[in-house]
């Protein structure tokens, strides 16, 4: 008997959890928001989707095979920064744009870190930054949902129009743009940060679940909102249109999906908080005061750079000391 | 803390039963912390069941008797469950006596005794901390500082055993006994009973039992580590044992009910510590029980007599599937400190593969001594003890925890249990 027993130190028992369990249901969680975007923005949007999967799973193993290291591919950590760059692109992108996104963020955003839980940024916002740096154009045009087509002409080709936020920003007025509208998705805007409410349905999956708490989203949403209700008004202090700032842009996909990255992100409520607060004032300015109409990518990877630090200042009190 | 799956249904209903009396005993002469005992018997030595056999002298350390009476056939080196090898007494059992002769003290004896009378019966006795720790328990009830209140400790927090809740249910009135005797010992006016809310007929039994007498009994919600003694203290007091210190620092002593029933036995049976009480179980057993077995019985034995094997074993754990401790042989002997033994099949004992920390934070979140268990996982796992002892590695309790949560499996107090070696 002796030799076949097996010898460990404790503990004896394990959670049944493990890191691509873990990734595999964030993936799930943004299912709907993906089935939203398709029938939002068409198949162009499944293209899109797909081929920044399949280019990500391809830089990861390619990466890896070079490396001479374990081939993860099937963890979940590549597939979910594929995804989470497609949807962050407008769906009528030329083919290679998904492409060279997802590969820049696997190889540049990760691999080059030393692989899964070493990088310092976000992915697939590496990637995203990449590309809106580069090639402008193709990221800051966007698809007018179908609905919209079938509302004004019948071409069916893809029409582009500002998002929302764009307009505001060229100040215009957002005459046809409910609420609703954008709580649907019922308006310009990358694949899959248009339907709110679809994302909402994941984020609280990943909240019952315990992937993923309120301390980062919550106090990203909220200070966004109390930020652009205070500044972003035409007429003074006070006047600006808080929940419209919610609504629209990428808030709710970056609050839920990418600031609440594990290996980005700080590591204690404290500095969660700090973080979600962080990253809504800078989104917050980016909208109001920067360049850009949107600013929530910029937001998460300034902060994701702020990680250490905050880390460093919020570490949890020692019992007895 | 987190709320673990419990195993306790297969033995929680069974009462204590008495393990078959062992041919051969092996008694560590290390059973407690501190300086191992030197042995005061010699090869061939006749000794009788409670006998001293093994002491030292003016030290911290707790004597160690004969469990079965008999002949000593050697001294040497045999398995020890915690410290891997360790020397041992053997006795072959030899002579029907195998029992102590045992006459009740009367209460009116036992209320002459003073402090220092109580604490000499718990020394001589050879007690120690029955819950795992092996802390000799007459140092304990000699603090430094003016103790105000007592904790008894009953929560048995870890999943699988069930000695404790058996004790607590069959033994209430020697419990309660023997905490009066230890409150006493300590001058202690504030008795707190903690009791895990998954041990309802224990609860019951000394809400029952002591009422009148100004304990109080404490329902503990059923999480891990409910039952460490820095976490009782906290929850009952809401005050903290300093870092680094003991919890008399704070006025407080607490008692594992294991420990107070073998006090209850030294001070009115005049019954030296030489058998405890066992959880076998697991999933390779087939009739799981819990055993008063004599210390130094081998834990195949109990195996033996908990059988037949449903399986072959992958992994037989002596103490809690939290903190226990994986052994590498069955020969090896159950010691004062020994709580359960657990069977574990393939399946269970199945090493995952580590993978990178994700920085998930499920270990911050948990860790019941507010560390970072992953920060000091990464710098242990690289030599930096400079920087795992900045981290507050001494701090750890070694709950497991942070380990048991770990989607990526790493092994956190591994490398945690060196650390605190190293960085000292």
């Amino acid at each position: 008997m002796e030799n076949k027993l097996t010898v460990s130190v404790s503990p004896h028992l394990h959670k049944n959890e493990s890191v691509s369990k873990i990734m595999w249901l964030v993936g799930l969680s943004l299912l709907p928001s993906g089935i939203a975007g398709v029938l939002i923005f068409g198949t162009s949007a499944l293209r899109v989707i797909l081929l920044g999967i399949v280019s990500a799973l391809f830089t990861e193993g390619i990466l890896q095979i070079l490396t001479k290291r374990k081939i993860t591919i099937f963890d979940g950590s590549a597939f979910l920064t594929g995804l989470l760059l497609a949807y962050n692109l407008p769906a009528h992108v030329p083919f290679w744009i998904p492409i060279v996104g997802s590969g820049f963020a696997i190889a540049i955003g990760k691999q080059v870190f030393g692989g899964l839980g070493q990088n310092i940024f976000n992915p697939a916002l590496v990637g995203r930054a990449f590309l809106m740096a580069s090639w402008p154009r193709y990221i800051a045009t966007f698809t007018t949902p179908l609905s919209y087509d079938a509302m004004t002409s019948a071409t069916q080709d893809a029409v582009t129009s500002a998002t929302p936020l764009a307009l505001l920003k060229e100040g215009k007025i957002l005459e046809h743009v409910s609420y609703l509208d954008l709580f649907l998705g019922r308006r310009g805007g990358c694949i899959g940060e248009v339907c709110i409410i679809a994302l909402l349905i994941g984020a609280a999956f990943l909240l019952l679940r315990g992937y993923i708490s309120w301390h980062i989203p919550g106090t990203y949403v909220l200070t966004v909102a109390v930020f652009t209700y205070i500044f972003a008004g035409e007429n003074g202090l006070f006047t600006g249109d808080g929940i419209f700032h919610i609504l629209s842009g990428g808030l709710i996909l970056g609050a839920f999906f990418m600031a609440t990255d594990y290996v980005s992100s700080p590591l204690t409520q404290k500095g969660q908080i700090l973080f979600g607060i962080g990253c809504g004032l800078l989104t917050a300015i980016i909208r109001i005061w920067g360049g850009y109409p949107e600013g929530v990518s910029y937001a998460i990877l300034m902060m994701n750079a702020a990680t250490p630090i905050i880390d460093r200042f919020t570490k949890r009190r020692i019992y007895g000391k | 803390m987190v709320r673990l799956d419990e195993h306790k249904h297969e033995t929680e209903n069974k009462p204590i039963e008495n393990a078959p009396l062992p041919a051969r005993v092996y008694i560590p002469l290390s059973q407690h912390i501190g300086k191992p005992c030197n042995p005061l018997v010699k090869i061939g030595d006749t000794v009788s069941v409670g006998q001293k056999i093994a002491g030292l002298e003016a030290q911290l350390h707790a004597p160690i008797h004969a469990s079965i009476s008999g002949k000593i056939s050697s001294i040497q080196g045999w398995p020890h469950p915690v410290l891997g090898k360790c020397k041992a007494i053997v006795i072959d059992a030899e002579g029907e006596n195998q029992c102590q002769v045992i006459n009740l003290k009367p209460q009116s004896e036992i209320e002459k005794l003073t402090p220092e009378q109580i604490r000499n019966i718990i020394f001589e006795a050879g007690i120690v901390g029955m819950g795992g720790a092996g802390f000799p328990t007459y140092v304990k009830l000699t603090p430094q500082k003016p103790v105000d209140t007592l904790i008894i400790n009953g929560a048995e927090c870890e999943p699988y055993l069930t000695a404790d809740y058996r004790l607590m249910v069959e033994k209430t009135d020697e419990i309660i006994l023997g905490i009066i005797l230890i409150a006493r010992c300590l001058g202690a006016k504030k008795v707190y009973i903690g009791i895990e809310d998954n041990k309802p007929l224990a609860i019951e039994a000394f809400k029952d039992k002591t009422s009148g007498l100004g304990f109080e009994v404490k329902v503990l919600k059923s999480f891990y580590p409910q039952g460490g003694e820095k976490q009782l203290i906290k929850n009952f007091l809401r005050k903290e044992v300093p870092s680094g210190k003991l919890p008399f620092e704070v006025g407080v002593v607490v008692q594992n009910v294991g420990t107070v029933f073998a006090i209850y036995e030294a001070a009115y049976l005049n019954k030296p510590l030489y058998e405890r009480v066992v959880t076998v179980i697991g999933s390779c057993i087939s009739n799981p029980k819990n055993l008063l077995v004599r210390i130094g019985t081998p834990i195949k034995n109990l195996i033996e007599f908990c059988g037949p094997l449903k399986e072959e074993p992958a992994k037989i754990i002596t103490g809690g599937p939290m903190m226990g401790i994986a052994q590498y042989t069955d020969i090896a002997p159950v010691i004062k400190s020994s709580t359960g033994i657990i069977l574990m099949n393939k399946k269970e004992a199945n090493e995952v593969e580590e993978q990178c920390c994700i920085r998930c934070g499920a270990c911050v979140r948990e860790c019941p001594a507010g560390l970072m268990p992953c920060l000091l996982n990464l710098v242990s796992e690289k030599g930096r003890w400079q920087e795992a002892k900045d981290y507050g590695v001494s701090d750890c309790i070694e709950c497991g925890l942070c380990n048991y949560v770990c989607p990526a499996n790493r092994r956190i107090v591994q490398t945690i249990k060196r650390a605190k070696l190293e960085a000292k």
